[in-house]
């Protein structure tokens, strides 16, 4: 899997593919997209970089493990959870910031929520697929 | 259509089980996966199908159009999906784990070494 | 009353820490609770005949179970025996065990049933009665099986535990029959389970009446060791002796009695209460005291003994009349005293001897004064000698049989038998280790410690004190008593001398006869008896023990052959046993409502349609059959990518974009992982393929069945519409699919994404901390 095509498309469009996730997961509420479907798109992102590079040039493109990754997703999706009690509402309540944030909208648990399931994701599959490319 | 899609739930649950009853881990996992996609479409189907009416809210609206999707058996197909994923990870690792220690993938001289 | 329960169970809780700190005095300490509840509830007396005082508690108010307990004459005198007997019992074995390392394990067993059976004979709820009675049965388990090290023991334990256990589980059957007989007869709710309740019932008219009557019985057969249950008590002794001088003395083995006292008001005075319970007794009575004298172990002598007395109280609870009730009253009470007390003492002689075989023991009167002195005293009231309680428990006895009708003939010869053999008993028992010459085993015996002279000396004297003060008993209990099992008012009037008229005449010869008897028997012990033992233990060889034995060990046998005739251990072996299940299971249903479906195909599918639908079913039987492990993950992947597109025909992009993603990342996982795999190959044969075939079709077809029966059924509205009309209104989100997953339904979310997390975290662990030697283990 090292052809030259496959080497440079990988290293050009991964930069690209991982923007394109965080668009899709801050659009998703709106529309067709969020945390699933973005945290898919990187890690198969990362996973062609991976097939095309081999796994060790994958992580360290990366910078961070995988299980690091997954570790602050569940760590979001709790804060999220928690916060609905902190705030004296019921567990999981979404609470919204009163002001905008340019670039990203209302901020609010939910999208903490959906960021944790975002990186989740990508967590737990990169960390199988590196896991399996390295074996 | 409902008709046709209950057909291909059956092809897909037979192809499924069919492999599921072979010796050979490997045809296992795919009917495993198969078995996947078989129950994903069954609850999807159930939700009833529409065509060309996803569940959302147009911009100037409040409330998605009438005679849209029903969002509950999506919402929960996709969650399906990704544990779906999860699990024919975790078959594949653990097969390849058995095969490498035992050396073999076929199930009756997995019995064998049981004894 | 509760407290006094729930205080009970905190210090079996407690037990074990008290040992390890407190050591030899951890069983005065411990004892103190029984003893202040003790107390507490002498401090209630007197109870007079027909007063309950009760007091309740909820506890499955749905199901008509209530912590209801009642204080009456009956329970109030079980609760003075346990907690008394039970206080001493704990004093004992703080002494028994000094030093041993499972001082702590007993004491708080002990403790545990303690509390068990206090809540046994305090309940007037039959559910909750039933709990304790399993309760009891479940720590007397334990207690039996203490020294679980030797093979014996464990086998005793379990012999008593499956034993009352099971009696347990027919004596269930008959409190819910019960329970819906009182529903029949107008009670309600949680009177329908309570016993006091019951008593006003005609129950005997009721057609399930023989059917409560006979569960019951055998309940209260079980656990009081009644023929053809016997068997468990006698090897029960294989534990310790304080436990045996528990359970078989005042607590476990009454609880049948109990029960049948308890019961009595409700269920008694029939014939059939009769005709079940005399016989039982009867034979229980004459065999056991028979067989106990072909016995060497002094434990076992008493066990025997203990179970003819069980057969003397059913009997006389059997006849039911008010006589017979006072003389079961009676004799329930002091065999209490004297029987906790002679199991203590042959502990001690155990202990300061070195055996408990009555055939190598003598002459240890000097060595052990105090322990002779409280077993002659115990031993009297065994054999029914005055002026013991004993004395008067037998001469009701024999008065009930002689004022009652000419047919008891049989039943008189029967009871003068029995206590023949008991008075010989007695003696072979607490006579003949302690006369004779001290030059044997008594050479060097030694007095045990004083915590193992307290019980017996105490009880000892119990039983003298109340033969020689009848009237303190039954002024303060004893009518109470009486009153509560005969469900009348009872008077009882208790006396040693009863005056000079023809009964009483004919009473007193009966037990002169019984005592001289006794004593020549004795006398000729082994010449006259060991061939009547021999013959009975031959008796054995086709009795309920064998039946008992080899019914355990066909259960063995016939389980394992199931096991091994079910798991085969071939992987598709399970999977076509589930499969089938499903399909013969969920197919006819699905077939029935086939014709009330709604047409298959109302319009005619679109061509585009019908061509996916088309392609992904062709890809899955291509994984299905290639050869070729690349084409099996390529047709798989097609399936996946052809679904996902009718996801999206069907409005759900959302989905269609995550079975893109998905499928994407499987094929790079299949490849990833195949790669490091054999080659498939073809292993099944032709035959075998075409059956697996015909099974998968099937399974097919009633899945497609189930898809097509899914159709017709609306799911309820209600939840989508509110999503669809809150999606943005509420939780700010114009795409209801994901904000149904991240706000409205977001806990199973955190539920799958913690699923995913651990499949993560799962595979790193199969994969990196896997040993790396390969081979099989």
């Amino acid at each position: 899997m090292s052809s030259v095509i496959l080497r440079t498309a990988t290293r050009l469009l991964l930069p690209l593919l991982l923007v394109f996730s965080a668009f899709i997961l801050l659009r998703g509420h709106n529309e067709p997209g969020g945390g699933f479907i973005g945290g898919l798109l990187s890690a198969g992102a990362l996973s062609a970089y991976a097939l095309a590079w081999g796994p060790a040039e994958a992580r360290r493109v990366l910078r961070v493990d995988p299980r690091t990754l997954l570790g602050a997703g569940l760590l979001c999706v709790c804060a999220a959870a928690f916060a609905g009690i902190a705030a004296g509402r019921e567990v999981l309540t979404g609470l919204w910031a009163p002001f905008e944030v340019p670039g990203l909208g209302k901020v609010s648990t939910v999208l903490l929520f959906d960021l944790g399931v975002h990186l989740g994701v990508v967590g737990a599959t990169l960390s199988i697929l590196f896991n399996l490319g390295e074996d | 259509m409902a008709g046709l899609l209950a057909i291909l739930v059956g092809v897909l649950f037979g192809a499924g089980v069919y492999l599921l009853l072979r010796r050979s881990l490997i045809r296992l996992i795919f009917g495993l996966a198969l078995i996947s996609h078989a129950v994903n479409l069954l609850v999807f189907t159930t939700g009833g199908l529409v065509r060309g009416n996803p569940p959302l809210v147009p911009p100037e609206a409040q409330v998605p159009p009438a005679g849209h999707a029903d969002p509950i058996p999506q919402a929960l197909v996709l969650t399906a999906i990704v544990i779906g994923f999860g699990l024919l990870a975790f078959t594949c690792v653990l097969v390849k784990q058995v095969v490498k220690t035992l050396g073999t993938d076929d199930t009756d001289s997995m019995r064998a070494n049981e004894e | 009353m509760l407290w006094t329960i729930l205080l009970l169970f905190g210090l079996a809780a407690a037990a074990p820490l008290v040992a390890k700190f407190a050591k030899g005095a951890s069983g005065w300490l411990l004892a103190a609770g029984p003893a202040a509840i003790l107390f507490a509830y002498l401090a209630q007396l007197p109870i007079l005949p027909g007063e309950s005082r009760s007091e309740v508690w909820e506890w499955v108010p749905g199901l008509g179970v209530e912590l209801r307990f009642v204080l009456d004459g009956l329970s109030a005198t079980f609760t003075l025996l346990i907690t008394g007997i039970g206080a001493l019992v704990l004093v004992y074995a703080g002494g028994y065990m000094a030093g041993k390392a499972k001082l702590g394990q007993l004491l708080s067993y002990l403790l545990l049933f303690l509390g068990s059976m206090l809540g046994l004979v305090l309940s007037d709820n039959t559910i909750a009665l039933f709990v304790f009675w399993e309760l009891t049965s479940i720590s007397s388990y334990l207690l039996i099986g203490l020294d679980h090290e030797r093979e014996s023991v464990r086998s005793a334990a379990l012999k008593a535990l499956l034993v009352t256990g099971g009696g347990g589980l027919l004596l269930l059957g008959g409190f819910v029959l019960l329970g819906i007989a009182a529903g029949d007869l107008g009670l309600k709710g949680a009177d329908a389970f309570s016993i006091s309740a019951l008593a006003d019932l005609d129950l005997s008219a009721h057609g399930l009446y023989p059917a409560i009557m006979v569960l019951v019985a055998i309940g209260a057969f079980t656990k009081s060791a009644q023929a053809p249950f016997h068997f468990w008590l006698p090897q029960a002794m294989a534990a310790p002796t304080p436990v045996s001088a528990l359970l078989h003395s005042a607590t476990m083995v009454k609880a049948g009695i109990f029960l049948l006292a308890r019961l009595h008001p409700a269920l008694g005075g029939t014939d059939l209460w009769t005709a079940l319970l005399v016989p039982v007794g009867a034979v229980t009575m004459l065999g056991a005291a028979i067989t106990a004298l072909g016995q060497r172990d002094k434990k076992r002598i008493l066990a025997y003994s203990t179970v003819s007395v069980l057969g003397i109280l059913v009997t006389l609870l059997g006849a039911g009349t008010v006589v017979a009730i006072e003389a079961a009253v009676v004799l329930l009470v002091a065999h209490a005293f004297y029987k906790a007390a002679l199991f203590m003492v042959a502990g001690n002689v155990d202990h300061g001897a070195g055996t408990r075989d009555v055939t190598l023991l003598s002459g240890l009167r000097k060595a052990m004064p105090f322990t002779f002195a409280a077993g002659a005293v115990a031993a009297l009231s065994m054999a029914g000698a005055p002026p013991m309680f004993g004395f008067v428990g037998k001469e009701l006895f024999y008065g009930k049989l002689v004022t009652a009708e000419a047919r008891s003939t049989l039943l008189i010869l029967v009871a003068v038998a029995t206590n023949v053999a008991l008075v010989a008993a007695a003696l072979l028992v607490a006579l003949r280790p302690f006369v004779g010459s001290s030059a044997g085993v008594a050479k060097n015996a030694h007095e045990v410690s004083a915590p193992m002279l307290v019980g017996p000396l105490i009880l000892a004297a119990a039983g003298l004190f109340v033969g020689l003060f009848p009237d303190v008993f039954d002024a303060t209990l004893g009518s109470a008593m009486a009153t509560a099992i005969a469900g009348q008012r009872v008077d009882m009037h208790l006396a040693l001398w009863h005056g000079l008229n023809p009964t009483a005449l004919g009473v007193m010869g009966l037990s002169a006869a019984t005592l001289v008897l006794g004593a020549m028997v004795y006398h000729r012990t082994r010449r006259l008896l060991a061939p009547l033992a021999e013959a009975l233990s031959r008796l054995r060889a086709i009795g309920p023990e064998t039946w008992y034995e080899k019914g355990l060990a066909g259960l063995v046998t016939g389980s394992d052959r199931v096991t091994r005739g079910i798991q085969t251990g071939y992987l598709r072996h399970y999977v076509l046993a589930v499969v089938v299940a499903a399909v013969v299971l969920a197919a006819p249903p699905l077939l029935r409502s086939l014709p009330g479906a709604a047409p298959l195909f109302p319009e005619a599918p679109r061509p585009h349609e019908a061509l996916l639908v088309a392609v992904a079913a062709a890809s899955a039987v291509a994984a299905m059959v290639l050869r070729s492990r690349t084409a099996a993950i390529a047709a798989l992947g097609a399936t996946g990518a052809v679904i996902a597109m009718l996801f999206l025909l069907f409005s759900a992009p959302d989905l269609s974009i995550t079975q893109i993603m998905v499928e994407t990342l499987s094929v790079i996982l299949l490849v990833l992982v195949l790669s490091r795999l054999p080659r498939l190959v073809t292993r099944s044969s032709r035959s075998r393929r075409i059956a697996d075939l015909a099974v998968a079709t099937l399974a097919g077809g009633t899945m497609a069945l189930l898809a097509i029966a899914a159709t017709t059924v609306s799911l309820d509205p209600e939840a989508a519409r509110f999503f669809a009309a809150a999606s943005y209104t509420e939780a700010q989100g114009r795409n209801v699919v994901n904000v149904v997953l991240v706000d409205f339904r977001a806990l199973d979310t955190m539920g799958e994404i913690f699923v995913v997390a651990a499949a993560g975290f799962g595979i790193h662990a199969l994969l990196r901390l896997a040993p790396e030697t390969g081979g099989a283990a």
